[in-house]
Protein backbone atom coordinates (compact mmCIF):
# COMPACT_ATOMS: atom_id res chain seq x y z
CA UNK A 1 0.00 0.00 0.00
CA UNK A 2 1.23 3.31 -0.78
CA UNK A 3 0.20 6.96 0.52
CA UNK A 4 -1.63 7.55 -2.90
CA UNK A 5 -4.01 4.68 -2.17
CA UNK A 6 -3.57 4.56 1.68
CA UNK A 7 -6.55 7.18 3.04
CA UNK A 8 -4.99 9.46 5.74
CA UNK A 9 -8.96 9.60 6.59
CA UNK A 10 -11.30 6.76 6.75
CA UNK A 11 -15.07 6.96 8.21
CA UNK A 12 -16.43 3.03 8.80
CA UNK A 13 -19.92 2.99 9.42
CA UNK A 14 -19.95 5.61 12.14
CA UNK A 15 -22.52 6.16 13.74
CA UNK A 16 -23.63 9.04 15.84
CA UNK A 17 -26.43 10.63 17.67
CA UNK A 18 -27.19 13.27 19.52
CA UNK A 19 -30.25 12.04 21.96
CA UNK A 20 -33.01 10.82 19.55
CA UNK A 21 -31.54 12.27 16.41
CA UNK A 22 -29.03 10.02 14.42
CA UNK A 23 -26.79 12.63 12.99
CA UNK A 24 -24.59 10.51 11.13
CA UNK A 25 -26.33 7.13 9.96
CA UNK A 26 -23.63 4.67 9.54
CA UNK A 27 -21.29 7.16 7.61
CA UNK A 28 -18.51 5.89 5.09
CA UNK A 29 -16.37 8.67 4.14
CA UNK A 30 -12.54 8.50 3.25
CA UNK A 31 -9.94 11.56 2.32
CA UNK A 32 -6.56 10.60 0.41
CA UNK A 33 -3.39 12.26 1.49
CA UNK A 34 -3.01 16.16 0.26
CA UNK A 35 -6.90 15.52 -0.95
CA UNK A 36 -8.88 19.12 -0.71
CA UNK A 37 -12.72 17.99 0.14
CA UNK A 38 -15.09 19.86 0.55
CA UNK A 39 -18.24 19.27 2.52
CA UNK A 40 -21.90 20.70 1.48
CA UNK A 41 -25.20 20.37 2.67
CA UNK A 42 -28.48 21.46 4.20
CA UNK A 43 -27.23 22.42 8.17
CA UNK A 44 -28.33 19.95 10.57
CA UNK A 45 -26.98 17.17 7.70
CA UNK A 46 -23.96 16.28 10.03
CA UNK A 47 -21.27 18.08 8.39
CA UNK A 48 -19.41 19.51 10.90
CA UNK A 49 -20.02 17.09 13.20
CA UNK A 50 -17.60 14.91 10.95
CA UNK A 51 -14.77 17.46 11.62
CA UNK A 52 -15.50 17.93 15.12
CA UNK A 53 -14.71 13.51 15.37
CA UNK A 54 -12.07 14.08 13.30
CA UNK A 55 -10.68 16.85 16.14
CA UNK A 56 -12.22 14.61 19.17
CA UNK A 57 -14.37 17.47 19.90
CA UNK A 58 -16.85 14.60 19.82
CA UNK A 59 -16.92 10.99 20.90
CA UNK A 60 -18.68 8.41 18.27
CA UNK A 61 -21.57 5.80 19.46
CA UNK A 62 -20.46 3.37 16.56
CA UNK A 63 -18.05 2.29 13.93
CA UNK A 64 -14.74 3.65 13.17
CA UNK A 65 -12.69 6.52 12.77
CA UNK A 66 -9.19 5.83 11.14
CA UNK A 67 -6.65 8.86 11.06
CA UNK A 68 -3.31 7.42 8.79
CA UNK A 69 -4.81 4.08 9.24
CA UNK A 70 -4.94 4.36 12.97
CA UNK A 71 -8.26 4.03 15.00
CA UNK A 72 -8.85 7.72 16.22
CA UNK A 73 -11.79 6.90 18.81
CA UNK A 74 -10.22 3.29 19.64
CA UNK A 75 -6.66 1.61 20.37
CA UNK A 76 -5.52 -1.40 20.61
CA UNK A 77 -6.59 -3.77 23.38
CA UNK A 78 -5.94 -7.31 24.55
CA UNK A 79 -9.33 -8.25 23.26
CA UNK A 80 -9.65 -5.99 20.01
CA UNK A 81 -10.40 -2.58 19.54
CA UNK A 82 -11.62 -0.59 23.42
CA UNK A 83 -12.30 3.19 23.78
CA UNK A 84 -9.39 5.41 22.59
CA UNK A 85 -7.59 6.93 26.27
CA UNK A 86 -6.86 10.73 26.54
CA UNK A 87 -3.44 9.91 26.05
CA UNK A 88 -4.06 8.18 22.87
CA UNK A 89 -6.78 10.99 21.62
CA UNK A 90 -3.57 13.03 22.57
CA UNK A 91 -1.38 11.02 20.12
CA UNK A 92 -3.55 11.27 17.52
CA UNK A 93 -5.15 14.76 17.89
CA UNK A 94 -1.18 16.18 16.91
CA UNK A 95 -2.01 14.94 13.07
CA UNK A 96 -5.04 17.39 13.14
CA UNK A 97 -5.58 21.30 13.38
CA UNK A 98 -8.77 23.01 13.14
CA UNK A 99 -10.22 26.72 11.66
CA UNK A 100 -13.25 27.44 14.14
CA UNK A 101 -16.81 28.95 12.66
CA UNK A 102 -16.55 31.48 15.42
CA UNK A 103 -12.74 32.08 15.59
CA UNK A 104 -11.88 30.87 18.45
CA UNK A 105 -8.90 33.01 19.37
CA UNK A 106 -7.59 33.31 23.29
CA UNK A 107 -8.73 37.00 23.70
CA UNK A 108 -6.29 37.52 26.85
CA UNK A 109 -3.12 36.62 24.20
CA UNK A 110 -1.57 38.93 21.66
CA UNK A 111 -1.95 37.66 18.03
CA UNK A 112 1.21 36.19 18.17
CA UNK A 113 1.02 34.76 21.20
CA UNK A 114 -2.28 33.03 20.38
CA UNK A 115 0.12 31.57 17.61
CA UNK A 116 2.76 30.44 19.58
CA UNK A 117 1.41 29.28 23.14
CA UNK A 118 0.62 25.84 21.34
CA UNK A 119 4.19 24.99 19.93
CA UNK A 120 5.94 26.09 22.94
CA UNK A 121 3.73 24.47 25.73
CA UNK A 122 2.43 21.67 23.45
CA UNK A 123 5.22 20.40 21.21
CA UNK A 124 7.78 21.89 23.30
CA UNK A 125 9.23 24.54 21.23
CA UNK A 126 11.79 27.44 22.23
CA UNK A 127 10.25 30.64 22.24
CA UNK A 128 12.49 32.23 19.90
CA UNK A 129 11.59 29.26 17.59
CA UNK A 130 8.37 29.80 18.10
CA UNK A 131 8.57 33.01 17.41
CA UNK A 132 10.35 32.46 14.60
CA UNK A 133 7.60 30.26 12.89
CA UNK A 134 4.38 32.81 14.34
CA UNK A 135 6.03 35.88 12.70
CA UNK A 136 6.27 33.21 9.00
CA UNK A 137 2.77 32.17 9.15
CA UNK A 138 1.76 35.83 10.12
CA UNK A 139 3.69 36.56 6.99
CA UNK A 140 1.61 34.01 5.29
CA UNK A 141 -1.50 35.07 6.36
CA UNK A 142 -0.85 38.92 5.80
CA UNK A 143 -1.07 39.78 8.82
CA UNK A 144 2.68 40.85 9.64
CA UNK A 145 1.79 44.51 11.22
CA UNK A 146 -0.35 42.80 13.57
CA UNK A 147 1.94 40.93 15.94
CA UNK A 148 1.07 42.49 19.09
CA UNK A 149 -2.65 43.41 18.61
CA UNK A 150 -4.94 41.89 20.68
CA UNK A 151 -8.22 39.84 18.90
CA UNK A 152 -10.59 41.90 19.85
CA UNK A 153 -8.76 44.92 17.85
CA UNK A 154 -8.96 43.18 14.48
CA UNK A 155 -11.58 42.66 12.19
CA UNK A 156 -13.33 39.19 12.03
CA UNK A 157 -11.47 38.26 8.67
CA UNK A 158 -8.65 39.32 10.44
CA UNK A 159 -9.30 37.21 13.58
CA UNK A 160 -9.72 34.18 11.24
CA UNK A 161 -6.54 34.48 9.35
CA UNK A 162 -4.77 34.40 12.90
CA UNK A 163 -6.85 31.19 13.49
CA UNK A 164 -5.81 29.69 10.41
CA UNK A 165 -1.93 30.06 11.62
CA UNK A 166 -2.69 29.22 14.56
CA UNK A 167 -3.73 25.86 13.55
CA UNK A 168 -0.99 25.68 10.63
CA UNK A 169 1.47 26.58 13.52
CA UNK A 170 0.82 23.15 15.15
CA UNK A 171 1.91 21.45 11.94
CA UNK A 172 -0.91 19.03 11.13
CA UNK A 173 -0.86 17.29 8.32
CA UNK A 174 -4.78 17.47 7.63
CA UNK A 175 -6.73 20.91 8.28
CA UNK A 176 -10.04 21.25 9.17
CA UNK A 177 -12.48 24.32 8.39
CA UNK A 178 -15.48 24.37 10.07
CA UNK A 179 -17.20 27.23 8.17
CA UNK A 180 -15.06 29.54 8.41
CA UNK A 181 -16.36 32.18 6.59
CA UNK A 182 -19.46 31.82 7.97
CA UNK A 183 -19.35 34.31 10.85
CA UNK A 184 -17.82 36.91 8.54
CA UNK A 185 -19.45 40.20 7.09
CA UNK A 186 -19.63 39.64 3.51
CA UNK A 187 -16.51 41.93 2.65
CA UNK A 188 -14.61 39.98 4.14
CA UNK A 189 -15.28 36.90 3.57
CA UNK A 190 -13.20 37.52 0.41
CA UNK A 191 -9.85 38.04 2.08
CA UNK A 192 -10.29 34.51 4.28
CA UNK A 193 -10.98 32.35 1.04
CA UNK A 194 -7.91 34.07 -0.87
CA UNK A 195 -5.69 32.69 1.92
CA UNK A 196 -7.42 29.47 2.15
CA UNK A 197 -7.08 28.79 -1.23
CA UNK A 198 -2.76 29.77 -1.21
CA UNK A 199 -2.75 27.03 1.44
CA UNK A 200 -4.75 24.31 -1.22
CA UNK A 201 -2.42 25.16 -3.67
CA UNK A 202 0.41 23.19 -1.15
CA UNK A 203 0.43 19.89 -2.05
CA UNK A 204 1.08 18.19 1.06
CA UNK A 205 -1.62 19.37 3.78
CA UNK A 206 -5.19 17.49 3.62
CA UNK A 207 -7.36 19.72 3.76
CA UNK A 208 -11.36 18.85 4.70
CA UNK A 209 -14.06 22.42 4.56
CA UNK A 210 -17.40 22.64 5.55
CA UNK A 211 -18.46 25.65 3.79
CA UNK A 212 -21.52 27.02 1.92
CA UNK A 213 -18.99 29.31 -0.83
CA UNK A 214 -20.32 27.47 -3.11
CA UNK A 215 -18.43 29.10 -6.17
CA UNK A 216 -14.77 28.86 -3.76
CA UNK A 217 -15.92 24.90 -3.08
CA UNK A 218 -16.02 24.54 -6.93
CA UNK A 219 -12.24 26.50 -7.36
CA UNK A 220 -10.11 24.46 -4.64
CA UNK A 221 -12.08 21.27 -4.21
CA UNK A 222 -10.37 18.12 -5.74
CA UNK A 223 -13.86 16.45 -4.43
CA UNK A 224 -16.95 17.84 -3.05
CA UNK A 225 -19.52 15.82 -1.21
CA UNK A 226 -23.31 16.30 -0.50
CA UNK A 227 -24.26 15.32 2.67
CA UNK A 228 -27.81 14.98 3.79
CA UNK A 229 -29.35 13.19 6.76
CA UNK A 230 -26.32 12.02 8.07
CA UNK A 231 -25.00 10.48 4.75
CA UNK A 232 -23.33 11.50 1.63
CA UNK A 233 -25.74 11.79 -0.69
CA UNK A 234 -23.82 12.30 -3.90
CA UNK A 235 -19.47 13.08 -4.68
CA UNK A 236 -17.88 13.80 -7.51
CA UNK A 237 -15.21 16.53 -8.52
CA UNK A 238 -16.54 20.16 -8.61
CA UNK A 239 -17.50 19.68 -12.22
CA UNK A 240 -19.57 16.94 -12.23
CA UNK A 241 -21.30 17.98 -8.87
CA UNK A 242 -21.78 21.56 -9.32
CA UNK A 243 -22.92 21.16 -13.20
CA UNK A 244 -24.40 17.70 -13.26
CA UNK A 245 -25.80 16.34 -10.36
CA UNK A 246 -27.22 12.85 -10.88
CA UNK A 247 -29.57 12.94 -7.43
CA UNK A 248 -32.87 15.08 -7.02
CA UNK A 249 -31.79 15.93 -3.44
CA UNK A 250 -28.66 17.84 -4.65
CA UNK A 251 -30.07 19.32 -7.96
CA UNK A 252 -32.79 20.52 -5.26
CA UNK A 253 -30.04 21.66 -2.92
CA UNK A 254 -27.56 23.90 -5.42
CA UNK A 255 -30.80 25.33 -6.75
CA UNK A 256 -31.97 26.80 -2.98
CA UNK A 257 -27.92 27.86 -2.36
CA UNK A 258 -26.69 29.50 -5.93
CA UNK A 259 -30.08 31.16 -6.27
CA UNK B 1 -9.54 63.78 77.00
CA UNK B 2 -9.70 65.65 73.97
CA UNK B 3 -10.49 63.65 71.09
CA UNK B 4 -7.53 63.94 69.37
CA UNK B 5 -5.74 61.82 72.17
CA UNK B 6 -7.71 58.87 70.72
CA UNK B 7 -6.16 58.93 67.57
CA UNK B 8 -2.50 57.33 68.49
CA UNK B 9 -4.25 54.34 70.18
CA UNK B 10 -6.35 53.86 67.28
CA UNK B 11 -4.23 54.16 64.92
CA UNK B 12 -1.80 51.38 66.78
CA UNK B 13 -5.37 48.94 66.51
CA UNK B 14 -5.81 50.13 63.02
CA UNK B 15 -2.54 49.09 61.90
CA UNK B 16 -2.98 45.48 63.38
CA UNK B 17 -6.18 45.67 61.84
CA UNK B 18 -4.29 46.54 58.54
CA UNK B 19 -1.89 43.41 59.26
CA UNK B 20 -5.22 41.28 59.74
CA UNK B 21 -6.82 41.74 56.61
CA UNK B 22 -3.76 41.61 54.63
CA UNK B 23 -2.60 38.41 55.63
CA UNK B 24 -6.19 36.78 56.08
CA UNK B 25 -6.88 38.42 52.26
CA UNK B 26 -3.77 36.44 50.70
CA UNK B 27 -4.52 33.15 52.95
CA UNK B 28 -8.45 33.29 51.61
CA UNK B 29 -7.59 33.97 47.93
CA UNK B 30 -4.63 31.04 47.78
CA UNK B 31 -7.63 28.56 49.45
CA UNK B 32 -10.29 30.32 47.39
CA UNK B 33 -8.37 29.24 44.35
CA UNK B 34 -7.11 25.31 45.57
CA UNK B 35 -10.99 24.57 46.95
CA UNK B 36 -12.42 26.53 43.65
CA UNK B 37 -9.95 25.05 41.53
CA UNK B 38 -10.13 21.72 43.22
CA UNK B 39 -14.07 21.89 43.32
CA UNK B 40 -14.29 20.93 39.83
CA UNK B 41 -11.46 18.40 39.69
CA UNK B 42 -12.46 15.18 38.03
CA UNK B 43 -10.70 13.10 41.10
CA UNK B 44 -13.59 12.74 43.73
CA UNK B 45 -10.99 12.62 46.88
CA UNK B 46 -9.92 16.40 45.77
CA UNK B 47 -13.12 17.45 45.04
CA UNK B 48 -14.56 15.83 47.81
CA UNK B 49 -12.30 18.01 50.40
CA UNK B 50 -13.00 20.84 48.38
CA UNK B 51 -16.71 21.06 49.02
CA UNK B 52 -16.31 19.58 52.44
CA UNK B 53 -14.33 22.83 53.46
CA UNK B 54 -16.93 25.19 51.51
CA UNK B 55 -19.57 23.83 53.09
CA UNK B 56 -18.30 24.00 56.72
CA UNK B 57 -16.83 26.79 56.72
CA UNK B 58 -19.47 28.60 54.43
CA UNK B 59 -21.96 27.00 56.58
CA UNK B 60 -20.79 27.98 60.26
CA UNK B 61 -20.74 31.42 62.09
CA UNK B 62 -16.95 33.25 62.04
CA UNK B 63 -17.50 34.06 65.66
CA UNK B 64 -17.90 30.38 66.23
CA UNK B 65 -14.91 29.41 64.15
CA UNK B 66 -12.71 32.31 65.50
CA UNK B 67 -13.91 30.97 68.76
CA UNK B 68 -13.53 27.16 68.28
CA UNK B 69 -9.79 27.80 66.65
CA UNK B 70 -8.81 29.84 69.80
CA UNK B 71 -10.60 28.19 72.91
CA UNK B 72 -11.73 24.73 72.11
CA UNK B 73 -8.66 23.29 69.59
CA UNK B 74 -6.25 24.02 72.11
CA UNK B 75 -8.37 21.99 74.82
CA UNK B 76 -8.99 19.27 72.13
CA UNK B 77 -5.04 19.02 71.62
CA UNK B 78 -4.40 18.86 74.81
CA UNK B 79 -7.04 15.98 75.45
CA UNK B 80 -4.68 13.85 72.87
CA UNK B 81 -1.25 15.33 73.74
CA UNK B 82 -0.52 18.13 71.69
CA UNK B 83 0.06 21.46 71.93
CA UNK B 84 -2.43 23.30 69.67
CA UNK B 85 -2.32 26.71 71.42
CA UNK B 86 -2.30 29.40 68.71
CA UNK B 87 -1.53 32.55 69.26
CA UNK B 88 -4.18 35.33 68.95
CA UNK B 89 -2.90 36.77 65.72
CA UNK B 90 -2.50 33.14 63.90
CA UNK B 91 -6.31 32.26 65.09
CA UNK B 92 -7.51 35.32 64.06
CA UNK B 93 -6.07 35.18 60.51
CA UNK B 94 -6.34 31.64 60.55
CA UNK B 95 -10.18 32.37 60.73
CA UNK B 96 -10.66 34.87 58.64
CA UNK B 97 -8.69 33.36 56.06
CA UNK B 98 -10.60 30.07 55.87
CA UNK B 99 -13.99 31.89 56.18
CA UNK B 100 -13.25 33.80 53.25
CA UNK B 101 -11.46 31.48 51.19
CA UNK B 102 -14.10 29.69 51.44
CA UNK B 103 -17.01 32.71 49.91
CA UNK B 104 -14.04 32.97 47.08
CA UNK B 105 -14.05 29.49 46.26
CA UNK B 106 -17.60 29.51 44.91
CA UNK B 107 -16.48 32.59 43.29
CA UNK B 108 -13.82 31.39 41.56
CA UNK B 109 -15.63 28.16 40.71
CA UNK B 110 -18.05 29.82 39.08
CA UNK B 111 -15.87 32.46 37.18
CA UNK B 112 -13.79 29.18 35.38
CA UNK B 113 -17.19 27.68 34.49
CA UNK B 114 -18.14 30.89 32.80
CA UNK B 115 -15.21 31.04 30.22
CA UNK B 116 -16.88 29.94 26.99
CA UNK B 117 -17.02 25.95 25.83
CA UNK B 118 -15.47 27.61 22.48
CA UNK B 119 -12.22 28.37 24.61
CA UNK B 120 -11.86 24.75 25.88
CA UNK B 121 -12.42 23.49 22.22
CA UNK B 122 -10.05 25.42 20.79
CA UNK B 123 -7.50 24.52 23.57
CA UNK B 124 -8.30 20.80 22.76
CA UNK B 125 -7.57 21.32 19.06
CA UNK B 126 -4.36 22.60 19.75
CA UNK B 127 -3.44 19.59 21.88
CA UNK B 128 -3.06 21.52 25.08
CA UNK B 129 -3.38 19.36 28.28
CA UNK B 130 -6.22 19.44 30.59
CA UNK B 131 -3.86 21.48 32.90
CA UNK B 132 -2.28 23.42 30.49
CA UNK B 133 -5.84 24.44 29.42
CA UNK B 134 -6.66 25.31 33.13
CA UNK B 135 -3.52 27.35 33.57
CA UNK B 136 -3.14 29.08 30.33
CA UNK B 137 -6.66 29.87 28.86
CA UNK B 138 -9.36 29.32 30.87
CA UNK B 139 -7.98 30.93 34.78
CA UNK B 140 -6.44 33.87 32.74
CA UNK B 141 -10.09 34.90 31.57
CA UNK B 142 -11.81 34.45 34.56
CA UNK B 143 -9.97 35.99 36.57
CA UNK B 144 -11.03 39.54 35.31
CA UNK B 145 -15.13 37.84 35.90
CA UNK B 146 -13.62 37.02 39.68
CA UNK B 147 -12.73 40.51 40.47
CA UNK B 148 -15.72 42.98 41.23
CA UNK B 149 -16.68 39.81 43.56
CA UNK B 150 -12.93 39.85 45.30
CA UNK B 151 -13.49 43.30 45.92
CA UNK B 152 -16.59 42.61 47.92
CA UNK B 153 -15.02 39.74 49.80
CA UNK B 154 -12.22 41.86 50.75
CA UNK B 155 -14.34 44.67 52.03
CA UNK B 156 -16.11 42.19 53.64
CA UNK B 157 -13.14 40.81 55.28
CA UNK B 158 -11.71 44.00 56.66
CA UNK B 159 -15.09 44.49 58.54
CA UNK B 160 -15.12 40.88 59.55
CA UNK B 161 -11.34 41.80 61.41
CA UNK B 162 -13.76 43.41 63.96
CA UNK B 163 -14.67 40.30 65.65
CA UNK B 164 -10.86 39.21 66.58
CA UNK B 165 -11.03 42.17 69.27
CA UNK B 166 -13.13 39.11 71.45
CA UNK B 167 -10.21 37.03 71.44
CA UNK B 168 -8.44 39.52 73.01
CA UNK B 169 -6.37 40.57 69.88
CA UNK B 170 -5.52 44.78 70.31
CA UNK B 171 -7.30 45.58 66.92
CA UNK B 172 -9.03 48.70 65.59
CA UNK B 173 -12.42 47.50 67.36
CA UNK B 174 -10.23 46.28 70.40
CA UNK B 175 -8.84 49.65 71.01
CA UNK B 176 -11.42 51.82 71.01
CA UNK B 177 -13.33 49.55 73.75
CA UNK B 178 -10.53 49.91 75.58
CA UNK B 179 -10.55 53.86 75.26
CA UNK B 180 -14.49 53.37 76.24
CA UNK B 181 -14.26 51.87 79.01
CA UNK B 182 -11.71 54.05 80.53
CA UNK B 183 -13.63 57.45 78.94
CA UNK B 184 -16.87 56.38 78.68
CA UNK B 185 -16.79 58.43 75.47
CA UNK B 186 -19.50 55.98 73.46
CA UNK B 187 -20.57 58.76 70.78
CA UNK B 188 -17.19 60.30 69.51
CA UNK B 189 -15.20 56.51 69.90
CA UNK B 190 -17.88 55.18 68.15
CA UNK B 191 -17.83 57.67 65.33
CA UNK B 192 -13.80 57.55 65.16
CA UNK B 193 -14.16 54.20 64.88
CA UNK B 194 -16.85 54.03 61.78
CA UNK B 195 -14.88 56.52 59.91
CA UNK B 196 -11.47 54.94 60.50
CA UNK B 197 -13.08 51.31 59.14
CA UNK B 198 -14.84 53.27 55.95
CA UNK B 199 -11.59 55.11 55.35
CA UNK B 200 -10.17 51.89 54.73
CA UNK B 201 -12.36 50.04 53.15
CA UNK B 202 -12.02 52.80 50.98
CA UNK B 203 -8.65 52.23 50.02
CA UNK B 204 -9.33 48.36 49.94
CA UNK B 205 -11.84 49.08 47.08
CA UNK B 206 -9.66 51.92 45.14
CA UNK B 207 -6.82 48.74 45.36
CA UNK B 208 -8.54 46.41 44.20
CA UNK B 209 -10.31 48.20 41.02
CA UNK B 210 -6.02 49.26 40.92
CA UNK B 211 -5.69 45.36 40.98
CA UNK B 212 -8.94 44.40 38.31
CA UNK B 213 -7.53 47.41 35.69
CA UNK B 214 -4.50 45.51 35.64
CA UNK B 215 -5.56 42.01 35.19
CA UNK B 216 -8.20 43.07 32.71
CA UNK B 217 -5.73 45.31 30.87
CA UNK B 218 -5.70 42.47 27.67
CA UNK B 219 -9.45 43.94 27.45
CA UNK B 220 -9.11 47.27 27.06
CA UNK B 221 -5.59 47.69 25.29
CA UNK B 222 -5.95 50.00 21.86
CA UNK B 223 -9.14 50.89 22.95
Amino acid sequence: MTDTTNPIIKFDKVIKRFGDLTVLNELDFEVKRGEKVTIIGPSGSGKSTVLRILMTLEGIDGGVVAVNGEPLWHEQGPDGLRPASEAHLRKMRGQLGMVFQQFNLFPHMSVLRNITEAPVKVLGLSKAAARERGLELLELVGLSDQADKYPHQLSGGQQQRVGIARALAMRPSILLFDEPTSALDPELVGEVLTVIGRLAEEHDLTMLLVTHEMRFAREISDRVCFFDQGQIREEGTPEELFTNPSEARTREFLQAVLD
Amino acid sequence: MHWTDYIAPLMEGAWVTVQLTLYSTVLGTVLAFAAGIGKLSPNWIIKGVSVAYIEVFRGTSLLVQLFWLYFALPLAGAAIGIDLRLPPVIAGVLALGLNIGAYGAEVVRGAIQAVHNDQHEAARALNFSARQTLFNITIPQAIPEMMPSFGNLAVQNLKDTALVSLISLGDLTFRAEQIRNFTQDSTTIYSMLLFTYFGMALVVTAAMRLLERYVTRWRTVGG
